[in-house]
């Protein structure tokens, strides 16, 4: 029952990009496309959720007992830097395709602060053990892929629409962004 | 006096020309995510100025011991350590902030400005003009959250800097301070800025 609400809560109610603000510069930067959105999102899944178990595993066994747990912010951005950078270097040796597909959003993933941001609230979660961290980071990763690829496919029809000239670009966005977070506004008091 | 020209125009470029939230789009999830208020843009925007400060002066100043391979994760270091000062001294002296802001202190860390002016000013200028770049973009960072705060309190509480100025029971535009206020918000002022910032040059 807990993990359909942590489900829930992180995918609709508490939407990582859309009510909590994490990820806002690929949710801007990426999304003109519905398949580069799929490819990030792809990307935010799997860093995500190792980035998540690696910083909860040395939080836990390394930080905590040796009463270094203000280091906590140097450490965890450390550790997903390297994460993403060995992440890379292994997929272009064992999965050539899935390089090709995930190559280029890699990179920008480490100054993602979803990421950061996950593996630091994923240590604040009641009763947390590292199952229910690794879970919180996938359902979290799932709410910023839909967040991510519904507002990519608004954005694909944006581009016909006769938008007057002073919102063009930056506030246009800005805007449906805003409408799409005023549409999961109304999943409040889901859980 | 070209020096001090050239100064003046390197610290101005941060607050309208390059603006970092309303033109250049960098620090957007801060931005966004806590500034439901006048003050809290205003703590955030000086906790991030202080950060950017410190970390172009300390970059400038190493710049050439750094190799060029290893320069982004030695820049984060740089940036890491700062934030962790901040996080210490805030959560001492203004508990009260330092909740408020919450996850969004250690996630100055992955502020994209200032790794941005790390890489792209301080890491290739000298120490004067890296202090006037920080100064100049940080001080364009708090302007920008602070108005977008002050905009969002007045419309969504009916008051600024706490203080209320409409009866205690009149309706607000509660939608303001709730999250899709905040783009909303920000989509309007950006149109607002280009119109004024077109009019000016």
């Amino acid at each position: 029952m807990d993990y359909i609400i942590i489900l829930i809560a992180a995918v609709f109610v508490n939407n990582i990009v859309l009510s909590q603000f994490l990820g806002i510069c690929p949710f801007l930067g990426v999304s003109s496309k519905v398949s580069t959105s799929v490819g990030m999102s792809g990307a935010v899944l799997f860093v995500m959720t190792l980035a998540t178990m690696v910083t909860y595993l040395l939080h836990e066994f390394v930080l905590v007992p040796a009463g270094l747990d203000y280091l906590r912010t140097i450490t965890f951005i450390l550790v997903i830097a390297a994460l993403v950078q060995m992440v890379e270097i292994i997929l272009k040796k064992v999965s050539p395709p899935l390089y090709q597909a995930l190559g280029v959003f890699l990179p920008l993933i480490t100054t993602n602060c979803a990421v950061l941001g996950v593996a630091i609230l994923a240590l604040g979660l009641d009763g947390g053990s590292l199952l229910k961290a690794v879970f919180f980071a996938v359902s979290n990763s799932i709410g910023f892929g839909l967040a991510l690829i519904v507002f990519a496919s608004i954005r694909e029809h944006l581009e016909l629409a006769n938008i007057p000239e002073g919102m063009k670009g930056v506030p246009i966005n800005l805007l449906v962004a805003g409408l799409l977070s005023l549409a999961f506004l109304g999943f409040t008091g889901l859980v | 006096m070209a020096e001090k020209v050239n100064q003046t125009q390197n610290f101005l470029k941060g607050i309208v020309k390059d603006n970092p939230v309303f033109v250049m789009l960098l620090g957007m999830c801060p931005t966004l995510g806590v500034t439901s208020s006048a003050f809290n843009g205003l703590g955030m925007g000086v906790a991030t100025m202080f950060v950017l400060l410190m970390s172009n002066i300390v970059v400038s100043l190493v710049k050439s011991q750094i190799p060029s391979k290893v320069r982004i994760p030695a820049f984060i270091i740089i940036i890491a350590s700062f934030v962790t000062i901040v996080e210490m001294v805030l959560e001492a002296f203004v508990p009260f902030l330092y909740e408020q802001l919450g996850i969004f202190i250690p996630l100055i860390v992955v502020n994209c400005l200032i790794l941005g002016r790390a890489e792209a000013f301080a890491s290739k200028n000298n120490i004067l003009s890296s202090i006037v770049d920080a100064l100049g973009m940080g001080l364009g960072f708090v302007v920008a959250l602070t108005v977008l705060g002050a905009t969002r309190e007045i419309l969504g509480s009916g008051s600024i800097f706490e203080f209320k100025f409409v009866a205690e029971d009149a309706n607000t535009f509660i939608l303001f301070i709730l999250p899709p206020g905040a783009f909303i918000a920000l989509a309007y002022l950006t149109v607002l800025f280009n119109k004024i910032s077109i009019k000016t040059t």
